[in-house]
């Protein structure tokens, strides 16, 4: 039998091919890039992006959209600032967040099942909601000052490498928490998408959900219970954003649906749904930080080239998909 | 003046809405004269207009002048949500068209008129590469405009380098902030492009066919009915319209903010035209409507800001305007509503 | 006779303003198949959407072995026993094979899938089909054929007594259905029993033990397949006795004009691939040339063809005479073709428009984006047509939505006929509207070919066919039959045609 890769897997192959040549490519031109540093910091810095992602794919999956994400996660670290300032305990603030963004999304699942209205309109409205909800709760930037944040948190990060500076010292370089709770989101969301009924029923409605429901799939179930997903990554991804920008902004995350909905179409995930694949969002995820670290790196590259350069792989890969389903009506 | 306007403008709401009493444009009307009245009777000064220099000032004409982007805007998105589709790159082409306008004339030294010139002929540009995607490769509408939504600020600051250009000059300045007989050219230009946009749509068969589209697509293709051209058409006439928005946006600002112009304008666009009563599933529009939803917007904003209701927070009433809009177009909840109702109400026309 | 394993007795379902299943009795087998047979509206689909709950029923009992059961949704029917496969594939395109026959019953182990038993399961199922496939390709990486056998596999997976077909053939070439057919004797041997509904008579022939007939919601009988012969069958889903079918006097239809001068259309070789095989047809002026056939046997396919809707993959066609291409619907405008599509609600009307827009838009198409039909002979081609055919509205503004089937029809008419054009293609133009409509619309297509007008009419209604053309062109599954004029222009050749005479030849054995 002669091998061919499966239609499913190529934009998914291509992403992972994006990845490593603009790594080799990084790696080539630049001095620094090759140090273990960089692949740490991308995991970092891209932690909170990455977690809000992986609940925008299952969103995207089932033949959704959610625009509320960045509100949501805005929303959130404002919120954990505001409960951390009135002496509430961390653990506790943190839990409350997340119950309120799984509650959130949840209210948007609903209205848009039971009352069968367009995804794109009722997340807009839920993305105004949380906006003003966050300013309401706090109208401007609160920095966090609990010990919890500073030193529990600080001190969760795993060595992971040793580096050599130039002065000849050697440097131990930790794996931060927000990258261990982002690759921990990854693995237990590809794990349900892969290896549970709810992953499965999800991706059975998105690709034919009058199918699904002759089949005998929960189909208002499961998309109620995805919205209660995303919004519960998206708080998830607010907390995670709070450990490393250690404070809270109402004002913050503008737009980052769209790097979110980008990470997800880039790392192979159809906008139609019903066919893509957790770790894709990883890899979309790491190519949007890796053009960003490239950009830093360049130094008089300026940063609007990230925003064309995302667009025109958005185009690339939206491209990819409509000849793929083309070639499968044919 | 003070009571004059506010006399005028009643006498005009009532006949507007005994006018349109049995059709669409009367729902989104009565919300506006009813935030209208409540601002009338508790929030003084709203109605407050007076002349200085010739020119009128006060809240009315501010929110005819600050809603003029979105009405601007909301004219294109109506033929685009008509035909079925929506488009989530116009605000980003009001960055482009800012951009280039403030490029061309500060940084390439040309005469204001072409670089207005230059920049609506971009924004066409940007409107006809929306349509491509659409139209000709077929593309679903909201990733197809995606791509240009993500990528069109990057390309407006390529354009000015980054810079936030400013200009001074009279004739830029104008577009966004002058006088014309008394009032904000803005809404001449508005007036204008409505009217534009209504000879466009109802004096050709453009109007026609784009509802003919909307509603029923493979009707339309049975007929004979050039579909593709049709949305073509609407996607480049939105991307025109969202160049005209970006030129009043850079000048009301004296300046091109790529980063800033026109940020979610296009989610307001859209939800003008759904509040002036045109479906996002496309088919019959009403401009008028769409004009009367921009403004219940802006007046909404406003009427928070005079009550000294924070920016940051006006998102919440606006959620709340969307998610009414939406449940009452729910043809799920009509039916359940009607459900109750039982048998008293009349079938229209049967 | 073996005991039914399901049966139905007095099934009613009323939808508001018809009866669509009246007091009907239908008993299914084990170890045989049953073919369920009826025109448009017969009640067939009703009844199957009856038995696996997908509707309720408003009266009657269905047992299945000597349980009654009530079955909610087709979930619950398959928990039953009760599995159906229908027309159109209805699986998931983007998940595997295995996935497929699956899900919804997938077992777990501390809530994670055993994706190794679940492919084990799926390759033993399509085994009992005598099918191999690596199961963990997606669906759509397989033909239709294959993807209906995999819904099969998945129906027979859970523990079915009973085996809905419902159309499974219509997608099919002749080797695939062999093969159906193949797996279904199987299927019948090992003591299930099999509810087949299909519109190919051929396949009926071939494959059924017994035949159950609808017409109209009520049932007209259940035969063993020996003791109703094809042209018996024919008659009676269309309704006449064949002693009424023998003694019909033959009256001659008007003589079809003998001019001179070249038919409007004329096709040679003309056909597509999996759609229409190809067939010879020419039309002239001031004729009526009537399609006749049952549902499925390719006569709206061929009218699709003719208008540009879809693409002809061989053979020539001719207009006056002359070669010509008709590639698109703006194509067949421009030659001054019409079509009325078979499904008035979903291809013909624009709902939400007015009775006005709604007519002139062909014309309006015609004259072009620019020239816009000034309103002043807008409304005068309103006037003009709603007098002429009677339509009955409160006004040309109403919206096309509200009025009744029979005006709906009249406007789209209109539509085409403001367009002044040479050949109209009606396809089922009578079809769900009253009495009197319908003797309006019969009367204007006479009206219509006096005034010079080619018109090709299809319709099911063999009666209705017989009155009105002058020519019929008699296809079956897929396949121009015959060509009937003259004194041959009956329902009694009609049926026959359709029935066909000879057995066709048979299919190739199954694997």
């Amino acid at each position: 039998m002669k091998f061919r890769v499966p239609a499913q897997l190529i934009p998914l192959a291509a992403s992972a091919a994006v990845l490593v040549l603009l790594y080799a490519g990084g790696c080539l031109a630049f001095d620094g890039f090759t140090s273990p540093r960089v692949v740490i910091n991308l995991f970092g810095d891209n932690a909170f992006v990455g977690v809000a992602a992986v609940g925008a794919t299952f969103v995207i999956l089932s033949g959704g959209i959610d625009l509320s994400v960045g509100a949501v996660v805005a929303l959130t670290t404002i919120s954990v600032a505001a409960l951390l300032g009135h002496g509430v305990p961390p653990l506790a603030a943190v839990l409350l967040v997340l119950a309120g963004g799984a509650a959130f999304g949840a209210f948007l699942g609903f209205i848009i099942h039971w009352f069968e209205l367009p995804p794109f309109l009722i997340t807009l409205g839920g993305m105004f909601l949380a906006r003003g909800l966050g300013f309401m709760v706090h109208p401007e930037s609160l920095g966090i000052t609990h010990p919890f944040y500073g030193e529990t948190v600080g001190g969760l990060a795993i060595p992971v490498a040793h580096v050599t500076t130039a002065s000849g010292r050697v440097q131990t370089l930790t794996l931060p928490f927000t990258a261990q709770c982002f690759l921990a989101v990854v693995l237990v969301a590809s794990v349900a998408a892969k290896w549970t009924r709810f992953g499965r029923n999800v991706y059975a409605i998105g690709s034919s959900e009058s199918s699904a429901r002759l089949m005998g799939v929960p189909v208002g179930k499961t998309k109620i219970l995805v919205y209660t997903l995303a919004g519960f990554l998206s708080a998830l991804g607010g907390v995670v954003a709070t450990f490393y920008m250690q404070s809270g902004n109402p004002a913050s995350f503008v737009g980052l649906e769209l790097d979110a909905i980008a990470a997800v179409v880039i790392g192979g995930t159809l906008l139609r749904g019903g066919v893509g694949f957790i770790s894709g969002t990883l890899v979309g995820v790491l190519i949007l930080g890796i053009i960003q670290t490239l950009i830093n790196f360049k130094g008089d590259l300026n940063t609007w080239w990230t925003k064309i350069a995302i667009g025109g792989l958005l185009l690339v890969f939206i491209m990819l998909q409509q000849a793929l389903s083309r070639r499968r009506r044919e | 003046m003070s009571v004059v306007l506010p006399l005028v403008l009643w006498i005009a709401l009532a006949a507007g809405l005994c006018f349109s009493r049995r059709s669409v444009v009367f729902w989104p009307l009565l919300a506006l004269a009813l935030l209208l009245l409540f601002n009338q009777l508790f929030t003084p000064g709203f109605f407050h207009v007076e002349i200085r220099g010739g020119h009128l000032y006060g809240t009315l004409i501010d929110i005819l002048n600050q809603g003029a982007k979105v009405m601007l805007l909301a004219l294109g998105m109506t033929l685009v949500i008509a035909t079925g589709g929506v488009d989530l790159s116009v605000g980003a082409i009001m960055a482009i068209a800012g951009a280039v306008l403030a490029q061309r004339f500060v940084g390439a030294g040309w005469s204001p008129g072409l670089a207005i010139v230059a920049a609506l002929a971009l924004s066409v540009v940007a409107g006809a590469w929306n349509g491509l995607l659409v139209a000709v490769l077929r593309i679903q509408p909201i990733v197809a405009t995606l791509i240009l939504m993500v990528a069109g600020r990057g390309i407006a600051q390529l354009i000015t380098d980054g810079q936030i250009i400013t200009f001074e000059n009279p004739t830029l300045v104008y577009l966004g902030n002058g006088f014309l007989l008394g009032l904000p050219f803005t809404l001449t230009l508005v007036l204008v492009m409505l009217a534009l946009t209504a000879v466009l749509t109802r004096r050709t068969a453009l109007g026609l066919f784009v509802e003919a589209v909307g509603d029923n697509e493979t009707a339309s293709h049975f007929t004979g009915l050039p579909a593709r051209q049709v949305k073509f058409l609407a996607y480049v006439f939105a991307g025109f319209c969202a160049g005209l928005a970006g030129l009043v946006a850079a000048s009301n600002i004296k300046c091109a903010d790529s980063n800033h112009a026109g940020l979610y304008l296009e989610l307001d666009a859209i939800l003008a035209v759904v509040i002036g009563g045109t479906a996002l599933t496309g088919g019959r529009f009403y401009l008028a409507g769409s004009m009367i939803g921009a403004l219940l917007i802006q007046t909404l904003t406003q009427t928070l800001y005079m009550r000294n209701v924070s920016a940051d927070i006006a998102p919440v009433p606006k959620a709340i305007v969307i998610l009414a809009v939406c449940l009452l177009q729910s043809p799920k909840l009509r039916e359940r509503l009607a459900r109750l109702g039982g048998g008293r109400k009349r079938r229209a026309g049967a | 006779m073996s005991e039914p394993l399901l049966e139905a007795r007095g099934l009613t379902k009323r939808f508001p303003g018809v009866v669509a299943l009246n007091a009907v009795n239908f008993a299914a087998r084990a170890g045989e198949v049953h073919a369920l047979m009826g025109e448009n509206g017969a009640g067939k689909s009703t009844l199957i959407k009856c038995l696996t709950g997908v509707y309720p029923r408003d009266e009657g009992e269905v047992t299945l072995g000597s349980r009654v059961i009530h079955p909610r949704s087709p979930r619950e029917a398959e928990a039953a026993g009760i599995s159906t496969v229908y027309q159109e594939v209805n699986l998931i395109p983007d998940l595997s094979v295995a996935e497929n026959i699956c899900l919804g019953r997938q077992s777990t182990t501390f809530g994670l899938l055993r994706w190794g038993a679940m492919r084990t399961r799926a390759r033993a199922a399509l085994a009992r089909l005598g099918l191999t496939l690596d199961v963990s390709l997606p669906l759509t990486s397989y033909s239709i054929a294959i993807q209906q056998l995999v819904a099969l596999a998945r129906a027979i997976d859970v523990a079915a007594k009973v085996l809905i077909l419902d159309e499974p053939t219509s997608s099919l070439d002749e080797r695939e259905v062999a093969e159906l057919f193949a797996i279904v004797r199987r299927l019948r041997d090992e003591g299930m029993a099999v509810i087949f509904v299909t519109h190919f008579l051929d396949q009926v022939y071939e494959i059924a033990d017994r035949i159950t007939v609808l017409r109209n919601g009520q049932l007209i009988g259940e035969f063993p397949v020996a003791a109703l012969p094809r042209l018996q069958l024919v008659a009676r889903m269309m309704g006449r006795d064949v002693k009424e079918i023998e003694a019909m006097d033959h009256r001659p239809a008007a003589a079809p004009r003998s001019g001179e001068a070249p038919p409007v259309l004329a096709v040679r070789g003309f056909g597509r691939r999996a759609s229409v095989k190809p067939v010879e047809l020419a039309v002239h002026a001031g004729e009526v040339l009537g399609f006749a056939g049952l549902l499925g046997s390719g006569r709206t396919e061929l009218a699709r063809l003719l208008f540009g809707i879809d693409q002809a993959d061989c053979g020539t066609l001719e207009i006056d005479g002359r070669p010509a291409t008709v590639r698109s619907p703006q194509a067949a405008l421009a030659r001054r073709f019409g079509f009325t599509p078979e499904d008035r609600k979903t291809a013909g009307i624009l709902p939400n428009l007015t009775v006005r827009e709604n007519l002139i838009v062909a014309l309006q198409v015609r004259r072009g984006l620019w020239k816009r039909i000034p309103r002043v002979e807008q409304d005068a081609l309103v006037a003009k047509f709603v007098a002429a055919l009677g339509i009955k509205t409160s006004g040309p503004e109403q919206l096309i939505k509200n009025l009744s089937g029979g005006n709906q029809q009249k406007v789209i008419l209109s539509r085409w006929l403001a367009t002044e054009p040479r050949l109209l293609i009606l396809d089922e133009p009578t079809r769900g509207i009253d009495v009197g409509a319908q003797a309006d619309i019969e009367r204007l297509i006479a009206k219509f070919r006096d005034e010079g007008l080619a018109v090709i009419f299809i319709c099911s209604e063999t009666a209705e066919l017989a009155r009105n053309s002058q020519r019929i062109l008699v296809l079956r599954d897929r396949a121009k039959v015959a060509e009937l004029s003259g004194a041959a222009v009956c329902e009694e050749s009609i049926i026959h045609a359709i029935a066909g005479g000879a057995s066709p030849p048979a299919g190739p054995a199954g694997p």
